[in-house]
């Protein structure tokens, strides 16, 4: 029990490795933020450049939806970190992996907000162009809006699981939670600092899950 | 009746002529031909699948026709080059499921079109959805959404929708089908206003005592084709057509 203790909970260690592993919150939680708002808001446009039903803008977005979805997140970090400077682009690790999860992001929420356009009732759109909207027009003000809000529980639950891979950054070498998190592991020999780091996880993204939750319930009745 | 051309007469707002709709293998409408004068109210009867509703749908090109044409105030909406957006301003449409904008409140619902469509500014499109749902009755229910209003109310909000963009003729596709028959009657006096008022209307109704008392004609149709009209009491009480009666008398009886 003293070990157990002593390896994971020491908190002299802990206490010590406080500083850096709070820098490597502060990248964490912007990659997070990045990751966010960058892939809901290009997955929306995304779905929403679809319903217009361009057919070789619609291929291309497919195309990038399922790749990207296909992929795992790693090689696709791997790749614009380790592959893209042979093509001569070198973008800085951050960079690197707030660009690979924010594709990420922006294909699997596109995927969701499609099926939230799809789903409002088809009467949306006549009551609309009955009254002498346009189709673009309609969708803006009357079909997005309720495909987003039938499409925000199981959305939420997307951003979290993707947004978590911003751990991955490490493998790059961006200083983030986890990545300081291991050095100080090595410097103190000893893994509490990843204790640490792993309730800084749950910190960060507890919030988001019970968000979530609500809104799920939230949104449950209604719509 | 006899499906030639009609004459078109000076006071015709609505002119149908050779009207077809085939889907893949369905004939939803053959050849219908149909005219309707201002302030006229027109009622279309008829079985389930007869075609009433794609012919009212046609009206605004909610339905694309396969065939003929059909002219409102004058203008041939079927044409290719017509701006559609401009047309539908002209022709108010309700429907069965009311179709309201749930994330909207009822005033919001009726002053969506008169911004974005009529370009008014924001207090005097308010002031219009303000005059609109006081006419249906619902003044006190700007604030409402949808989801907090009665099924009459909603219908009664998608009628003012309708009426708030000033149209030449409104198209009622079984306006009160999907209400409670508690809530029926309120949905009916506010059609009667309108119709006390002038407004041109074509209802697609099972409401058959409504019919005989504010039709001005009756038009029963079957396996898409206008079977027999005239004025109410003709149809109700002394049908031509054995199906017409056929009909009534199922209609009437149960």
């Amino acid at each position: 029990m003293e070990r157990v203790i002593y390896y994971y909970f020491n908190l002299e260690f802990m206490y010590e490795a406080l500083p850096v592993l709070l820098k490597g919150l502060v990248i964490t939680l912007e990659l997070s933020a990045i990751t966010i708002v960058g892939g809901v808001i290009l997955g929306l446009l995304l779905a929403v450049s679809r319903a217009l039903r361009i057919k070789v803008l619609n291929f291309f977005i497919i195309v990038f939806v399922d790749v990207f979805r296909a992929i795992p997140p790693l090689v696709i970090l791997i790749f614009a970190y380790f592959g893209l400077p042979y093509a001569g682009i070198i973008i800085s690790p951050f960079w690197c992996a707030a660009l690979t999860l924010v594709l990420v992001l922006a294909a699997v929420a596109e995927e969701v907000f499609w099926a939230g356009i799809i789903a409002v009732e088809r009467g949306q759109w006549e009551a609309a162009r009955s009254t002498g909207l346009g189709f673009f027009t309609t969708l803006v003000y009357i079909v997005t809006p309720q495909a987003i809000r039938l499409v925000i529980p199981p959305l939420t639950n997307k951003v979290i699981s993707i947004t978590k891979n911003a751990a991955l950054a490490s493998v790059v070498a961006v200083p983030e939670l986890l990545n300081q998190a291991i050095t100080a592991q090595g410097v103190y020999a000893n893994p509490s600092p990843l204790t640490l780091a792993a309730l800084m996880f749950i910190l960060i993204f507890f919030p988001l899950v019970r968000f979530s939750s609500y809104l799920e319930k939230k949104y449950h009745y209604d719509a | 009746m006899e499906n030639g051309t009609l004459p078109v007469g000076k006071s015709d707002i609505v002119v149908i002529q050779g009207l077809s709709k085939t889907y893949a293998d369905l004939r939803a409408l053959n050849d219908v031909n149909l005219s309707v004068k201002r302030e006229e109210v027109v009622f279309i009867i008829g079985p389930s699948g007869s075609g009433k509703s794609t012919l009212l749908r046609c009206i605004n090109r909610l339905e694309e026709p396969t065939a003929g044409s059909i002219s409102i105030a004058g203008a041939t909406i079927t044409d290719r080059g017509i701006n559609l957006n401009r047309v539908r301003q002209d022709i108010g449409m309700v429907f069965q499921s009311f179709n309201l904008y749930p994330h909207m409140t009822a005033l919001g619902n009726v002053v969506l079109a008169l911004r974005l469509v009529r370009k008014m500014r924001k207090a005097e499109a308010r002031d219009k959805g303000l005059t609109v749902l006081r006419e249906v009755g619902l003044a006190d229910k700007i604030a409402s959404y949808p989801a907090e209003l009665s099924g009459g109310q909603q219908q009664r909000v998608a009628i003012a929708r309708a009426l708030a963009m000033e149209p030449k003729i409104m198209l009622f596709d079984e306006p009160t089908s999907a209400l409670d028959p508690a809530l029926v009657g309120e949905v009916l006096s506010v059609m009667r206003a309108m119709r006390d008022k002038g407004m041109t209307m074509i209802i697609v109704s099972h409401e058959m005592d409504f019919a005989r008392e504010a039709a001005d004609r009756v038009i029963f149709m079957d396996e898409g084709e206008i079977v027999e009209q005239g004025p109410p009491q003709q149809i109700f009480v002394n049908p031509s057509h054995p199906r017409t009666r056929e009909f009534l008398s199922r209609m009437l009886n149960t």
